[in-house]
């Protein structure tokens, strides 16, 4: 990914989230039941749903990167994984303050689309010690592209069966019988989910351009390194002149 | 349970929007951090390059005087 694409992703995305928390609090109506804390559905929910589409994400990169062995795909495995940790723990926390403050806990236990998240978290975070337990680089991605193509496999099939356990408590707010939210309400729900997304889009594509430029760092002073201890073409005269010489990294 | 009244669902509302706020700002912290680290590096490189062709002029210069001596004796 480019720079120029990075800042314009980057300014898109604040447009948007800016955009949708201005419908979340002037455009969107109080929800009937819940009232103002519903407010909170239109951060918590796209989170959510990004959160797991990432982890879905990092799972086909994974697949990418064992067909290939190309370390590109799992660079974009590892990063997708990386960010859809970190907006897991901000549904975690948004959950826990809309649980508070509708169902008077900070989490309820025999709720199965909350126990389950929690269980792909913490799956998730295993994905961590796993791959940094190994040393040898390409074995390392080797096993952490199994691992993320497993935990991938799991979210969706997670999802479907807390679908199917008909919950009491969370509230299921797409397509009920009930009906589904009212047009203001989608649109604010769509403008929120686009800039999320989007957020997480640029927050990958940053990580992945610093993970390159680090690793292109890397080679570049290992190069320097060993043509420090090589002699100049056309002289006999060998010498060592790089402080920490060769093999140092 | 019925809707909560203004003043005390606004405080839930807010926390939860400044969880996510925070976490954003300490997220781009640790990034501006990276980016900190990586232009240090490239410093450090730039000038290990610098030695380098130094060191590698210095050395050529040594051997065209060594070779112009051979010449001489």
């Amino acid at each position: 990914m480019k720079a120029s694409t990075l800042r314009t992703l980057a300014l898109l995305t604040a447009l948007l989230i800016g955009a949708g928390f201005a419908l979340v609090f002037f455009y969107a109506p109080n929800e009937a039941d819940q009232g103002f804390i519903q407010k909170i559905f239109y951060l918590h929910v796209p989170l959510a749903i990004i959160a797991l589409g990432g982890f879905v994400v990092g799972g086909i990169h994974a697949i990418r990167h064992l067909r290939s062995g190309d370390p590109v795909h799992d660079a974009r495995s590892y990063v997708s994984i990386h960010a859809s940790v970190i907006f897991g723990v901000a549904v975690l926390l948004t959950g826990a303050i809309w649980a508070k403050a509708s169902w008077g806990k900070w989490w309820v236990w025999d709720e199965p689309t909350l126990v389950s998240f929690l269980i792909v978290f913490l799956l998730y975070c295993t994905y961590y010690p796993l791959r940094y337990a190994i040393e040898d680089r390409e074995r390392q991605a080797r096993y952490a592209s199994v691992f993320a193509i497993t935990a991938g496999a799991f979210v969706p099939l997670n999802f479907m069966a807390v679908r199917a356990a008909q919950s009491l408590v969370h509230p299921r707010t797409f397509g009920t019988v009930d009906g589904g939210l009212p047009g203001d309400m989608w649109l604010t729900f769509l403008v929120c989910f686009a800039g999320i997304a989007l957020l997480w889009v640029t927050l990958v594509g940053f990580e992945l351009v610093a993970k390159r430029t680090s690793g292109q760092l890397s080679r570049l002073r290992r190069a320097l390194d060993e043509g420090a201890d090589r002699p100049p073409l056309g002289s006999g005269v060998a010498g060592r002149i790089a402080p920490g010489g060769a093999g140092t990294r | 349970m019925p809707a909560l009244p203004l003043d005390e669902a606004g405080k839930y509302v807010a926390a939860a929007y400044v969880v996510f706020v925070l976490l954003l700002v300490v997220y781009i912290g640790i990034m501006a951090a990276k980016l900190g680290r990586i232009s240090r590096e490239i410093e450090e490189i730039a000038e290990l390059a610098e030695r380098n062709r130094a060191a590698a002029d210095e050395r050529a210069a040594e051997s065209a005087r060594a070779e112009a001596e051979e010449v001489r004796s």
